[in-house]
């Protein structure tokens, strides 16, 4: 196999789309076709559904059922956008064991005039598509049954629609990061994204705020592009209890967003690099098509 | 034959090349170990694991005692995470080490072989729980232990003999699951794969990994009960935790009995649809067919 194939011979704008369209598509296929759509639906919801209700019924049990404070908006828009995480980290993540283990179809992919990265990039997009509908139902939900302060009159759409285009970009980064570690790891464990993506729950601010946690972590979450995206989502979503956590109280809308940006960038950059070596060591080796089933 | 070149002798009567072969017992035990082997080595062998079997997943746990935290709640519940944090471990490798399994083996070619092979598709079953218990056990107990040490969770057992007896048989229970669940995820294919996925939060919610299961009512948590850990999480917790029993579900005495229906009904079932799907094998030889 040549190196060139996905180091150096970057192809042109219309076929990285290509392989970013037919990637998605079969993502898409392998995600949905093994059930009607009434089922599939029922699948797609279920999951994020009990992930939400297992942070209401603690914070349930704990407070008597007090819904109506800024802190259990906080808790419930964090944890139904950080679904996001978990799914977009896991979609383009899983491709590699997929395609090397199950379908082992991983050598033709390589072999094939694609861009790999694009590749898995575009297999993340049938789980975005799929938790965009869970979080979009979590939300209503939540303002129907939860007392959610979510107020449509006073959500910032611009504010939300840039954060989400940034903030997926940025995820999408981080399970790039993912994918290419997994270039290089035995098929161990069957939900390395989600694990990735429990972990950073904790730095990222999601369902409780930074000052909760012991200084030294509260410096990781710092570092989180995830935790200046799920302010900004806050903001966007329910601007009146922005102003209830200490949390990033003192940064403005642009300067969070300035962060949010440079930090994708930062992610960006690091994908590039990461992928470049892990490809590198995972061909040295002898890696692409290894079958490790234990 | 009249070809002057000597005969070379049969290899059938040469005594030294025979087999010795194992049977009954003898090939159920070293059936057992052959599957738990690749699994113990596999772990030796690449380390990573460890990283995201181990540490993230305590640092997951973490994040819920931190909700705990943030909405002040009794330093018991702290305890109630950890000791649920270490349990999702096990639920974790029934779903995707044991339940997926037969059907990630039949992707990957290998469940001709088993059902091929003279040997017990239990031992098998079996050699891949107790395989896998290695890497779930070193999960668990870490979570259990670090997570106890790093937030100071306070125990206070009442009886080690009966937290001894409800830990064991919830393990039985769960395994005898997991070998039941194989079977039937096999027969159905590549639905068994979303359905493990699907496992996974709504079990936590309904099993009360992270809370007391009595707050769900009684209704809900009697349903849950045919699942082992929910019943077992809240015997350990009434017998490991001052508060316990004022905040389980049932008494100790009747989850002990539980779990062990449990285990016969788990057990039985398995043995049974395992030999339904070798006889659904032979007769229809399409189970063992890659359908994608």
């Amino acid at each position: 196999m040549s190196t060139k194939t996905s180091l150096s011979a970057i192809p042109g704008l219309p076929k990285l789309l290509r392989s970013f369209r037919l990637s998605a598509w079969l993502g898409w296929q392998i995600e949905s076709n093994w059930a009607d759509p009434f089922l599939f639906a029922i699948y797609s919801l279920v999951k994020p559904l009990a992930a939400v209700g297992i942070l209401v019924v603690m914070y349930s049990v704990i407070t008597g059922g007090d819904f109506e404070s800024a802190m259990f908006t906080y808790m419930y828009i964090g944890n139904a956008f950080y679904l996001f995480v978990g799914q977009v980290m896991t979609g383009i993540s899983w491709a590699v064991i997929d395609d090397r283990e199950h379908y082992k179809t991983i050598k033709y992919i390589y072999l094939a005039p694609i861009h790999f990265p694009t590749y898995l990039l575009g297999r993340g997009v049938a789980r975005f598509l799929i938790t965009s509908i869970s979080v979009a139902v979590t939300l209503i939900l939540g303002v129907l049954f939860l007392d959610v302060q979510i107020i449509l009159s006073q959500v910032n759409w611009p504010l939300l629609l840039i954060t989400m285009l940034v903030g997926v970009n940025m995820l999408a980064m981080m399970g790039l990061i993912l994918a290419s570690v997994m270039l290089l790891m035995a098929h161990h464990n069957w939900g390395l994204g989600e694990a990735v993506a429990g972990a950073l729950y904790l730095f990222s601010g999601a369902i409780f705020p930074l000052e909760v946690l012991p200084p030294f972590l509260r410096l990781i979450g710092y570092l989180m592009p995830t935790t200046y995206w799920l302010e900004l989502i806050r903001r966007s979503l329910a601007p009146q209890i922005a102003g209830t956590f200490p949390t990033l109280q003192n940064l403005s809308n642009t300067q969070l967003f300035e962060i949010l940006l440079i930090l994708t960038i930062v992610f960006g950059i690091l994908s590039v690099i990461t992928f470049r070596w892990c490809d590198h060591r995972a061909r040295e080796r002898g890696l692409i098509d290894v079958v490790t089933n234990y | 034959m009249a070809t002057g070149v000597p005969a070379a002798p049969s290899t059938l009567t040469t005594p030294a090349l025979r087999l010795d072969k194992a049977g009954g017992w003898k090939l159920f035990l070293k059936t057992v170990g052959a599957r738990a082997y690749p699994r113990v080595i596999g772990a030796q062998r690449e380390k990573s694991w460890m990283f995201f079997e181990i540490f993230l997943p305590l640092l997951a746990v973490a994040a819920y005692v931190f909700v705990y935290r943030a909405i002040q709640a009794p330093e018991e519940y702290i305890g109630f995470v950890i000791v649920g944090g270490a349990m999702t471990a096990f639920w974790m490798n029934i779903l995707w080490s044991m339940s997926s399994q037969l059907y990630w083996e039949k992707e990957t070619g290998n469940l001709a072989l088993y059902i091929m092979a003279p040997n017990s598709m239990m031992a098998i079953l079996l050699g891949m729980a107790f395989g896998g218990l290695f890497m779930t056990s070193v999960r668990a107990l870490v979570i259990f232990v670090v997570g106890s040490w790093l937030f100071q969770v306070q125990y206070q057992v009442t009886s080690f003999w009966q937290l001894f007896v409800v830990f064991m048989l919830t393990m039985i229970a769960l395994y005898g699951m997991g070998m039941m669940a194989a079977s039937v995820f096999l027969l159905l294919s590549r639905e068994a794969w979303h359905i493990s996925n699907l496992a996974q939060e709504p079990v936590y919610l309904m099993s009360g990994f992270y809370f007391p299961v009595k707050n769900l009512g009684f209704v809900t948590a009697l349903a849950a009960s045919f699942i082992p850990l929910t019943v077992g999480l809240d015997a350990l917790r009434q017998l490991a935790f001052p508060s316990g029993s004022s905040l389980g579900f049932l008494s100790v005495q009747v989850e002990i009995a539980i779990l062990i229906g449990l285990s016969i009904i788990f057990l039985i079932g398995a043995r049974w649809l395992l030999a339904y799907m070798e006889k659904l094998a032979i007769r229809e030889g399409r189970l063992t067919e890659s359908r994608r």
